[in-house]
């Protein structure tokens, strides 16, 4: 068994765990909730070994890093974290109706990865650049804090749909989701924890680059966008602390808020040139 | 007059001016990504046009983040925080600091949670097992008479309530470090051979000159790849000269720099010269000398009686590791060539006679050098950020009052909380505290 097929494995896994998920919206059954669940938590260990195997692999072939060092391994781990972030989410707030908004994020992210055009797979050794810890501490704060952006944009999504619904009378599939006031609440502690792990992850970023060029910010793409993304969550979060906004406008930012970090993630990398602009490669 | 002032004053300390600031903020940083900068002016007039590009001079947009108005932007945002601060926490000071044991008593009846325990034991006993119950969950609590009753207060985390005050403060304590940073600090690199010195540096922002005080010294420089033919480490072993004496030493790789009276020097690049190091060593007589040399030229030793050349390369295993011919002839007149590779010493031997031949390929090592005295102060500012976060989103300021009087023949125990954060956490605090107390009181014993 290699990790590239456990994790061949893992986009199809999520691919069955979306579809478990949606249907247990659609049919309301607690028999396909049980078995969406648990598909996805198999699917999370074989992914999880095989991100352990992909590490271990790397040792073997004498080039040995943790796999967080290119597009790849990015969007595996950000899959990765958005998964043990929904479950964690599932066991505390005990509704299994969110993984219908949140799991396809992770099995679009694995397909990307195993499918995308330009996404190389293959193990390579780290140029002088990223041999550093900082690597480590950087890009799991970074995709830790994605990856709670991504649930809070699918709860966004989740807030809408039950929204426009409630003007309709026999709207039975929308009236299984949760209260609106439950899903506000937890998009909003979900965009708390993303925005921590953000701020977390700009100043790990910032430090690296002090110690790899002497510079902890340079305005490049992909830093003033993150901040970009930042300064997005950080008005949000005043936005409802302080002037009371609820509902329906933030739910809109959490999905407005995603799109930054989408571009965040890939448009500075395929559409901007700078540090980061190794994309495709 | 001080209506004017006022409205001024609630203006700059209002959420709503951060609001606006945060998005322009954005939407400008937002430019600064999609029109290239800091280009040359003839590549803005190739892609936009004269006219644009005359306008972007205009508004400095080919250093935008730099420019007055985006300059002004954060000024504002700085501003916004101070006055926002200054505003606020004088308030906030007060419910810290305040005493809590002359909070008004009709306040405490309308308290949510809350919860009134009656119980039939005398206001002393009740008072005395209300404070233990409270002391066994964890809240320790001061006390006073209040109106033929007893005041029990507790509170944790009071100190939370400037948690949030963490947070602005810090973003100013790192404005402040990047402009100590950018008024009293430079940043600007250098090429420095091997085994070649340099006492000056060069500006990146107008490519002056500036000198260091002291010197330094690029002992070697190794280049490594991996098979594939990626670089593997770029790695510089450098020395500090003072007055011509070597008072540090580090080899350094990219994200290892050295530190040296405020100045790092940071792995940057390096230059290829397609020269190459010869030292050369006459074993017998003890002479040496240190050759740079060009592939295909003969190189004449007066004092060895030798010269040499390189007169070819190959590949070794290891790859982009080679290897070169050397053509060697001394006085003896032999004149047999031999191979070394690359960073390699190796023992001619001629008869009678023998040589240590060193040879390594020539390199200039490029150096980053960043003199940055607002750096700690930036790192202060983000750590005291990340605390502060954690204290605003996760820490509340949590408060429990039970007054306790007599009630005709019976005790009323009054059991009041306030959270000002996490609110539903706190309720079921607040529950199992009453809970235990409802027991205590209530039992017989």
């Amino acid at each position: 068994m290699t990790s590239s097929q456990l994790l061949g494995i893992s986009t199809l896994g999520y691919l069955v765990a979306s579809a478990l998920y949606i249907a247990t919206l659609i049919f309301k059954t607690k028999k396909t909730g049980i078995a969406a669940s648990l598909v996805t938590l198999i699917t999370f260990l074989f992914q999880t070994v095989g991100i352990g195997l992909r590490w271990y692999e790397s040792y073997a072939m004498g080039m040995g890093h943790a796999p967080l060092s290119n597009m790849y391994e990015s969007l595996v781990f950000f899959s990765w974290s958005i998964v043990i972030f929904y479950l964690l989410l599932e066991v505390k707030f005990n509704n299994r109706l969110i993984g219908a908004f949140a799991i396809p994020f992770a099995f679009i992210s694995m397909a990307y990865a195993s499918f995308g055009k330009g996404i190389n797979q293959e193990i390579s050794p780290l140029i002088p650049a990223l041999q550093s810890n900082w690597l480590i501490a950087h890009v799991i704060t970074c995709f830790i804090g994605y990856a709670a952006f991504a649930v809070a944009c699918g709860l966004g999504f989740m807030y809408l749909m039950k929204s426009s619904a409630e003007d309709k009378p026999d709207a039975s599939l929308i009236g299984t989701l949760p209260d609106l006031r439950v899903i506000d609440d937890i998009i909003h502690k979900t965009m708390i924890f993303g925005f921590l792990w953000l701020s977390a992850g700009i100043i790990t970023g910032a430090v690296w680059a002090n110690s790899a060029w002497g510079t902890y910010w340079s305005w490049d793409p992909k830093e003033t966008w993150s901040l970009i993304t930042w300064f997005i969550y950080a008005a949000t979060l005043h936005a409802r602390f302080t002037r009371g906004w609820q509902g329906k406008r933030i739910a809109w930012l959490a999905i407005i808020g995603f799109l930054s970090v989408i571009f965040t993630y890939f448009g500075v990398n395929f559409l901007l040139s700078g540090l980061h602009s190794y994309g495709s490669s | 007059m001080s209506n004017k002032n006022n409205s001024i004053w609630s203006f700059f300390a209002s959420v709503k001016l951060a609001l606006f600031v945060l998005f322009f903020l954005a939407i400008a940083s937002v430019i600064g990504t999609v029109i290239p900068q800091n280009s040359p002016p003839d590549a803005y007039v190739k892609e936009f046009g004269e006219n644009m590009a005359r306008f972007f001079q205009i508004l400095d947009i080919p250093d935008m983040y730099n420019s007055w108005w985006f300059t002004s932007l954060l000024i504002l945002l700085a501003l916004n925080l101070t006055i926002c601060t200054i505003e606020r926490l004088p308030n906030v000071w007060r419910l810290v600091v305040q005493n809590n044991l002359e909070t008004d008593l009709d306040r405490l009846a309308k308290m949510r949670p809350g919860k009134e325990i009656i119980t039939a034991v005398s206001l002393e006993e009740a008072a005395s097992r209300a404070r233990a119950g409270l002391a066994e969950n964890g809240w320790k609590t001061k006390e006073a008479l209040r109106d033929n009753g007893v005041l029990l207060f507790s509170q944790k985390g009071p100190w939370t309530r400037f948690g949030v005050y963490m947070v602005h403060t810090s973003i100013l304590v790192i404005f402040g470090g990047a402009m100590i940073g950018s008024h009293f600090g430079y940043k600007g690199s250098v090429m420095i051979p091997e085994t070649r010195s340099s006492d000056t540096i060069y500006s990146f922002s107008n490519e002056e000159p500036i000198k260091l005080g002291f010197e330094v010294l690029c002992k070697r420089f190794t280049l490594t790849h991996y098979p594939n033919g990626a670089p593997k480490e770029f790695r510089s072993d450098l020395a500090i000269l003072e007055d011509g004496k070597e008072v540090l030493t580090k080899s350094i790789v990219v994200n290892d720099p050295l530190t040296y009276k405020g100045h790092t020097f940071y792995q940057s690049s390096y230059q290829s010269y397609k020269k190459f190091l010869v030292s050369l060593t006459d074993n017998q007589r003890k002479n040496s000398e240190h050759f740079l040399v060009e592939p295909g030229k003969e190189i004449k030793w007066p004092e060895g009686d030798v010269s040499f050349g390189i007169i070819n390369r190959d590949m070794t295993e290891t790859p982009y590791l080679f290897k070169y011919k050397i053509w060697f002839k001394d006085s003896t007149g032999v004149a047999e060539p031999f191979w070394i590779s690359d960073g390699d010493t190796t023992t001619v031997k001629r008869d009678g006679k023998d040589y240590s031949f060193a040879l390594k390929e020539f390199f200039a090592t490029g150096l980053q050098v960043t003199k940055d005295p607002g750096v700690w102060y930036v790192y202060i500012g983000c750590t005291l950020m990340l605390f502060g976060l954690m204290v605003a989103f996760f820490l509340s300021h949590r408060r429990i009052w039970v007054y306790i009087r007599q009630e005709g023949d019976t005790t009323s125990v009054l059991v009041s909380g306030n959270a000002n954060k996490n609110r539903p956490a706190f309720e079921k605090n607040f529950d199992a505290v009453t809970r235990s107390l409802d027991e205590k009181l209530k039992s017989h014993s």
